[in-house]
């Protein structure tokens, strides 16, 4: 075995960083569609453990993991469809919405996976991309799941579909102004209620890379705040999906670097480098925002933009 | 015309029986959920009640719960006032409680009643600065303050994390890392007569007092200017700065409060079961009382009954301890989206003259 020392540490990070950021770059796109057609879907985090539960409760019953990871998408669009239709309401809050649909998702996901708390379900498998290595740490970090290369492919579609296709432009369009978008003849709560739908899709799947892969198991403590990260996420990636990609990667990283010095004897100050990618986002909101204009990027029709 | 009066009592009665009726509809949609499920929804009605509100045991279990909701919910309702959605209470609660946990360690050898008052006034004010911090962000960087108090959440429970898993730790505290005890003398007790603790007279008296303050002075009257229209209120030579910030220090300290008063009179130490998520069921009070902090007291009474019987259930009918969460669940939900109602029901409508 060859002796890795302080290398340990940014090899760990790298490991961590693709390990954990596949919810996270999950979660960011399909809140990043959200946003992009103007509402905040603060319930990912119920969406997230929702899909959690479901994915393992069907890749347990058909002994197929991806067919978990299609449940786990299918049951975040209901909850989704659930968050769009709320808001379609009239004087209906979007934010208060999203941290009802939180408490509900999580409540039915505990109450529903209690049977699957116990029984191994089939896992997803990973794609070795680093058997070329003889260093045991560089096989584990370069250990990818195929959930990871996909959702990097969305962050890619994604980015040309809001800049070349004509969905992509009536999502921008309805978020930007909605005046605008109904001159044009389009039925804005529609196109709203289909993103929030599409955005809980990805953020089950994303949840179903928890249950499924890493940590691999279904229990109640399984999400560390990764749905409710979103938002703060695509604020930091300013609504770009490639951006979201980076971000993702980075709040991944920012998780595995406590760890990852742990492993070379700094055991002081873990918890603080947990709170590292909130503190590096809100010191980007502080130095990017100011009282005379909004954000960059950020969609007009925005509650938290007005 | 209908006299201004009755124009109130519509008001009043609609206010009561939209949200009535949205948890009735959501105590049936529960119930069929339940009927699909094999389970009598009846017998469960019967234990909810029970489990809520039933004996003076039950009560008091209900009440205790609604003591921490009923302040974290004024730390939504009172930056409302000003137009702010501050949705990051559980930081407040997390920080004030370790705050009450650490002054009361400190001061173990002082006189009791002094290091009781410190507990609370030190947790009120980290509290009500750490939200403050959220005003101050928007009103003077433009940052929004619901993301920004969402992060600074994030920032506190890891601060908490921190100290009381490393710096602080008890070193007896094996299996749950804890601060050390505050010692019983410096405990606050239950109210007069009863068996809660202190938490619910603390929560009952702010609301009422900041239904006062919000309502009846020049201060609320100020504030609800700011809420309605901040650009008027600036053209109106309105400090509308200092009010935004003090609504946010008033509902912080409300949060931190709650987290003083939880290490103060139930767990004796700051450890994890601080972070249980009050400053979120504080959002959803907040919402359902519609901001109004006398609504508060009823709606946080309500919540934490539904959560008090969630024992019963698992006792008596062997349901999975996350029952009482689908039904608050799809409780909320209804009444949020019952919000859409108003002025649009018959009988609550004014009659045209």
């Amino acid at each position: 075995m060859v002796e890795l020392g302080w290398w340990g540490v940014p090899i760990g990070v790298v490991g961590g960083a693709i390990r954990v950021s596949t919810p996270f770059l999950f979660v960011s796109l399909g809140e990043c569609i959200t946003e992009r057609s103007g509402r905040i879907n603060l319930g990912l985090e119920g969406i997230l453990i929702m899909g959690a539960m479901s994915g393992y409760a069907v890749s347990y019953t058909s002994g197929n993991p991806w067919l978990g990871v299609l449940a786990a998408g299918g049951a975040g669009l209901l909850l989704g469809l659930l968050h769009g239709l709320a808001c379609n309401l009239p004087r209906v809050n979007d934010i208060a919405v999203g941290i009802g649909l939180m408490l509900f998702g999580t409540g039915l996901a505990f109450f529903l996976g209690k049977p699957y708390v116990q029984p191994k379900a089939p896992t997803l498998p990973a794609i070795p991309l680093g058997a070329w290595s003889n260093s045991p740490q560089i096989r584990a970090a370069l250990q990818v799941n195929p959930l990871f290369l996909i959702g990097v492919g969305l962050a890619i579609g994604l980015a040309w579909a809001f800049r070349n296709t004509r969905w992509g432009l009536v999502i921008r369009m309805v978020g930007d102004s909605s005046d605008a978008a109904r001159a044009m003849g389009y039925a804005v709560p529609r196109v709203r209620t289909l993103s929030t739908a599409l955005g809980g899709f990805l953020a089950g799947v994303g949840g179903s890379f928890l249950s499924l892969y890493y940590p691999g198991s279904w229990s109640e403590g399984l999400s560390s705040g990764q749905g409710l990260m979103a938002v703060a996420l695509v604020i930091f990636a300013r609504w770009n999906p490639i951006q979201c990609f980076y971000a993702a990667l980075l709040f991944g990283g920012a998780g595995a670097l406590g760890p990852a010095l742990q492993s070379v004897g700094i055991t002081s100050g873990y918890y603080l480098f947990n709170a590292a990618p909130y503190v590096v986002t809100l010191g980007i909101m502080i130095a990017t925002c100011s009282p005379r204009r909004t954000l960059a990027g950020a969609p007009g029709e925005l509650s938290i933009n007005r | 015309m209908a006299s201004d009066r009755s124009g109130q009592w519509r008001h009043a009665a609609e206010a009561l029986v939209i949200p009535i009726g949205a948890l009735a509809a959501a105590m049936a949609v529960f119930g069929v959920f339940m009927a699909a499920l094999g389970q009598n929804p009846l017998e469960i009605y019967a234990l909810i009640y029970k489990g809520a509100f039933a004996s003076a045991f039950s009560w008091q279990n209900t009440l205790s719960r609604a003591a921490p909701l009923i302040l974290t919910a004024l730390c939504v309702a009172l930056p409302a006032q000003a137009g702010l959605m501050v949705i990051g209470g559980e930081g407040a609660v997390v920080l004030g409680g370790l705050t009450a946990a650490i002054v009361g360690h400190l001061l173990s050898g002082a006189a009791p009643a002094g290091v009781k008052v410190a507990m609370a006034l030190l947790g009120m004010l980290v509290g009500g600065m750490w939200i403050a911090l959220a005003g101050a962000l928007r009103q003077y960087r433009g940052v929004n303050e619901t993301i920004s108090s969402l992060l600074l959440t994030y920032v506190a429970v890891a601060l908490f994390n921190h100290v009381v898993e490393g710096p602080l730790r008890d070193p007896s505290s094996l299996n749950k890392p804890s601060t050390a005890n505050i010692g019983d003398v410096n405990m606050i007790g239950n109210l007069p007569g009863l068996d809660i603790h202190w938490g619910l007279g603390f929560g009952i008296v702010f609301c009422i007092a900041m239904h006062v303050l919000v309502r009846d002075t020049t201060y609320g009257f100020a504030l609800r200017i700011v809420g309605g229209n901040p650009r008027a209120a600036r053209l109106a030579g309105l400090p509308v700065g200092a009010l935004v910030l003090t609504a946010c220090v008033l509902g912080g300290a409300a949060a931190g409060l709650a987290g003083a008063v939880e290490v103060a009179a139930v767990h004796g130490s700051a450890n994890a079961s601080l972070i249980a998520g009050y400053g979120y069921a504080g959002i959803l009070v907040a919402f359902i009382a519609r901001q109004n902090p006398l609504a508060i007291v009823p709606v946080a009474v309500l919540v934490g009954g539904l959560s008090a019987s969630g024992g019963m259930l698992q006792r008596r009918l062997d349901l999975p301890d996350a029952t009482v969460l689908v039904l608050q669940g799809i409780a909320f939900m209804l009444i949020l989206g019952s919000e859409a109602l108003y002025g649009r029901l018959k009988p609550f409508r004014a009659r045209a003259a």
